[in-house]
């Protein structure tokens, strides 16, 4: 695989020459084929920026943290993690305040999801006030369905089908832990950024 | 298609100009009979359903009107207190308007420095570094479009999710901002906008916008000479 980046104008003149001999088609956003005849070469423009999820966190409907998990986060808030958790339980409570008195027409599911210059937060909240915050890469689509799996499919099945977690307190369930990781490092918008 | 309303914050976070385009709003109005089966509570000066959602009178939703006479508040228009009223059998049978409530402009004043503090804090809990606030918060009957500018000016837009070209429209009301009441010598930095021609061509871009489903450029009226 050549690497035509940002290389030194002589060698961006031999690797023109080179090229002349080839036909380029462009197979998928970034990338390149070279061919010609039977010979491809696949040349790389520009690293794909890979879609990642930064971390994880679950709240009961008292604002008390239940689990919180994270993949790729790049940087802390600054402050302690309990208030880190009471900071994002008391913005998400306030943003739920502000939708339903600006909304100009009734709302069925209420939030859904905010982004920045940099990363995007999903929200889920079921019936019973259990609410899943996701933070994400901006380049991840709508995941409320990956956060209702999430809640169906690991938080009943491992922790509320559990007769030994008590409900209300922190998960202690390592088979959840395990589950939630693998789950999430299984999901199709999930890659480990390059360093 | 629509743009709902228009929000631009100070610095500060205090509110400079606000616009409306009011949709047509489901209201409700039905005839009742003692006993009331819907339960009513008072909320911030008004008095909403707490239970017994039906027909379309959803939890939420506020008296607008009794009898065809609108409400001030918790009282009726004589000055009566609904409550005592609505207990009262020899009322009935009354006909009650319910509809999501109108904010006032307190409200709006307080829901805009609200939005001020969620912005800062959308940055400082970000996981990745160098994260601007919340520029667009969605939710599944609206989308609020954010841009805050190098000096701290946020223009704040509520669409329809599916309205596109907002990003340009945000820079195009920063354009008339900065044409129409920054170089007015009259206007005070961070007070309040009431310049009838930042009114007029802002109103234009908004009515384009939707009009358009997209954002023309091309299309707007060019600044006559002042």
């Amino acid at each position: 695989m050549a690497c035509v980046s940002a290389a030194e104008p002589e060698r961006q003149q031999k690797i023109r020459s080179w090229m002349g001999h080839f036909r380029l088609v462009k197979c998928s956003p970034g990338s390149f084929d070279a061919c010609s005849g039977s010979c491809r070469v696949s040349l790389r423009t520009d690293a794909v920026r890979k879609m990642t999820v930064h971390n994880l966190y679950i709240f009961d409907r008292n604002g008390s943290c239940l689990h919180y998990s994270e993949w790729n986060r790049k940087k802390q808030a600054g402050i302690s993690k309990e208030e880190e958790f009471k900071l994002m339980y008391g913005m998400l409570f306030s943003i739920r305040s502000f939708i339903s008195k600006m909304s100009p027409l009734d709302m069925k599911d209420g939030f859904l999801a905010f982004q920045t210059s940099r990363y995007k937060l999903h929200y889920y909240e079921t019936p019973t006030g259990i609410k899943l915050v996701m933070n994400t890469d901006l380049g991840v689509p709508n995941c409320r369905d990956t956060l209702q799996q999430i809640y169906s499919t690991l938080y009943v099945e491992y922790i509320v089908k559990n007769p030994l977690c008590v409900l209300g307190e922190s998960l202690q369930s390592d088979l959840f832990s395990s589950k939630l990781d693998s789950f999430i490092r299984a999901l199709p918008f999930f890659s480990v950024r390059a360093a | 298609m629509a743009i709902f309303s228009v929000y631009v914050v100070n610095k500060a976070g205090g509110l400079i100009y606000q616009y409306d385009n009011y949709v047509p709003r489901a209201e409700v109005e039905k005839t009742f009979s003692f006993p009331l089966d819907l339960v009513l509570k008072i909320y911030d000066e008004k008095l909403v359903v707490s239970f017994g959602q039906r027909d379309g009178i959803r939890v939420g939703h506020a008296v607008l009107s009794i009898n065809g006479v609108d409400v001030n508040g918790k009282y009726t228009a004589e000055g009566k207190d609904i409550l005592e009223y609505l207990k009262d059998p020899a009322n009935y049978p009354v006909s009650i308007k319910f509809g999501r409530p109108r904010l006032s402009s307190n409200e709006k004043l307080m829901l805009a420095s609200m939005f001020h503090s969620l912005f800062a804090i959308g940055s400082q809990l970000s996981p990745e570094v160098g994260s601007s606030g919340i520029e667009m918060l969605e939710t599944d009957v609206f989308k609020l479009h954010c841009f805050q500018t190098l000096t701290g000016i946020k223009f704040i837009v509520l669409a329809d999710p599916r309205q596109s070209g907002i990003d340009a429209l945000l820079r195009k009301i920063y354009e008339i901002y900065s044409d129409f009441a920054l170089k007015n010598p009259f206007y005070s930095l961070e007070m309040p906008i009431r310049f009838v021609f930042f009114f007029f061509f802002f109103t234009i871009t908004i009515h384009t916008v939707m009009s358009f489903a997209c954002f023309p450029i091309c299309c707007l009226p060019q600044r006559c000479c002042v």
